[in-house]
């Protein structure tokens, strides 16, 4: 297997296959013809037409507001289980809050987001909040099911830090809060940054639980996109995918080139 | 920890409150699980009969099995591809490690929609494979792709490929060079080696790689939605048409219970497994 021609082709292969259907959307997103697949000469005009949908753009702003929102609340909150999970030890009610934690990991999203619909409905008869569905209602969806992946990230950076840091922070007379923010807090900062950026992906991405939970008026952009696609592949489409794709590659190059510069800095 | 018991707990306790009740056409659209008697008693009124309904109706029961099956081949299928892209990643050195594992984690940070909608390109009646096909000669008719359940299964192979690749790389990554070549020594032929030695110590990322790959796959609504035809039955798709289309809120919950015990019993056994393996360590 070591010097054999199989893996590499095999494995060069399974590349093929991952960036393949990418490549040829953004190649046909310059397509001069109204045929998503036959070429027609090059062209931009998918790019003016997008920016001129307004059903587009509100859905994208609308996408971006939610994403910012949940990103930061799942962050917080994600922080926060995590931190329990590592630093307390055990106590009654751990076993359940680490289920809790991973659970939507795994969840089928069809299921989170009838669930979440069904609370919110619920709620709603009951003390009358939120009064109906709408931007509300998907931030506190994505924040739930965000925070879980930010927990993870989080947890794995707090088990890898030196506790000595914290408990020299202590003995020199810091209280716990004083601790988590001048100690703590500082040494996770790079995976807090990445499970931010990863729950706001998440968040920019997710089709099922918004269409679940939100309400008229508050169309994301996944759920314009997937409405669209149903009837069939439209060129505009095409050139969204593509802007979309550049501006995550970007994103992940950058987080990649921050995260291994402040490995750099300081080796564990 | 409020927020998870408030927004993740409590909804299933709603929607397990909610399976048990009847459709009404009212606001909620289901019956009350209890209500106050004429003679002032309080009297509840829950049944097991959207239960029985799913039982009843073959379509439900089909669902549930052509959605296993369809996961079942696609994580087979995403094993397949992903082994050999893992171990190839575990054995480079280390610049170009960093790049290829980058190289696989890039495509999950592109949107999972439109990495579904690129697959509706190509495989099109007058996609980019019949194109390539027709003019190298290869075919005279177009294929049909789209709309089978062939384009179900390269959908999810395709979104859920890192999820396979990561666990199977980070296991075989660890994996003791030593004993590859004291098998090879041994006169161990690659291949023999690669079935007696690599493959059994792997066993672990397998089975992360595949639970990852096996357990979304099974609610997946996107995928079948958009590439898979009519006939392709899936149980995520029943559930988002009871839902939106009927309006059967019961059912729909009694479907999304059911679904859940499928989905938990695997990953209970994953934890299982896990549990074991670290304890033997």
């Amino acid at each position: 297997m070591k010097r054999g021609w199989t893996l590499p082709i095999l494995a060069l292969a399974g590349f093929v296959f991952l960036y393949a259907p990418i490549v040829s959307l953004v190649v046909f997103s310059f397509n001069e013809s109204q045929l998503v697949t036959v070429w027609g000469g090059f062209s931009t005009k998918w790019y003016g037409e997008l920016f001129r949908d307004p059903q587009i753009l509100n859905a994208g702003w609308i996408s971006l507001q939610i994403a910012t929102a949940s990103a930061t609340f799942a962050t917080v909150l994600g922080t926060l289980a995590a931190f329990v999970l590592t630093r307390f030890g055990a106590f009654s009610g751990k076993l359940l809050l680490t289920g809790m934690v991973t659970a939507p990991l795994v969840m089928p999203e069809v299921i989170t987001g009838l669930s979440l619909l069904l609370l919110f409905v619920a709620m709603e008869l009951t003390f009358g909040w939120p009064a109906g569905r709408g931007l509300t209602t998907v931030i506190i969806a994505h924040t739930t099911f965000c925070m879980a992946f930010v927990a993870v990230i989080a947890q794995s950076r707090l088990r890898d830090m030196d506790e000595s840091l914290e408990e020299a922070a202590r003995d020199l007379g810091a209280g716990p809060v004083r601790v988590f923010f001048d100690i703590t807090l500082p040494v996770i900062a790079p995976a807090l940054v990445s499970g931010w950026l990863l729950a706001f992906t998440l968040s920019l991405d997710d089709l099922v639980i918004a269409s679940f939970v939100s309400g008229p008026g508050a169309s994301t952009l996944p759920m314009v996109i997937f409405s669209k696609v149903r009837l069939g592949v439209s060129p505009d489409v095409n050139a969204l995918a593509t802007i979309i794709i550049a501006i995550v590659a970007f994103a992940v190059v950058v987080a990649g080139l921050l995260l291994r510069r402040s490995a750099a800095q300081n080796p564990q | 920890m409020l927020w998870l018991l408030v927004f993740f707990l409590v909804p299933f306790i709603v929607l397990g409150r909610i399976s048990l009740s009847e459709a009404m056409i009212a606001r909620p659209p289901y019956s009350p699980l209890w209500e106050y008697g004429p003679d002032g008693n309080l009297e509840i009124i829950a049944s097991l009969e959207n239960y029985r309904f799913l039982l009843s109706d073959s379509l439900y029961v089909n669902a549930y099995l052509s959605s296993i099956r369809i996961a079942l081949v696609s994580t087979v299928f995403a094993l397949l591809v992903g082994y050999p892209m893992a171990y190839y990643i575990a054995r480079s050195a280390e610049p170009r490690r960093s790049v290829l594992l980058l190289l696989v984690i890039l495509p999950f940070w592109t949107s999972f929609l439109l990495r579904v909608y690129a697959w509706m390109g190509f495989l099109r009646r007058d996609g980019v494979i019949n194109n390539l096909l027709l003019n190298l000669g290869v075919i005279e008719e177009p294929l049909v792709m789209m709309q089978t359940d062939f384009a179900v299964y390269i959908g999810i192979v395709y979104t859920y490929l890192p999820f396979m690749i990561l666990p199977l790389y980070a296991n075989l990554v660890k994996l003791d060079g030593a004993l590859l070549e004291a098998a090879s020594d041994l006169g161990a032929s690659p291949l023999v080696t690669f079935f007696t030695v690599t493959l059994p110590l792997s066993l672990p990322g397998i089975i992360a790689g595949s639970m990852l790959v096996f357990i979304p796959a099974i609610g997946e609504y996107v995928i079948p939605a958009l590439l898979g035809g009519p006939d392709t039955l899936m149980i995520g798709r029943v559930l988002w048409d009871e839902f939106f289309s009927s309006r059967d809120w019961p059912v729909a919950s009694a479907v999304a219970i059911v679904m859940l015990v499928l989905v938990v019993a695997p990953t209970m056994w994953l934890q299982a497994v896990q549990n074991k393996r670290e304890a033997a360590e």
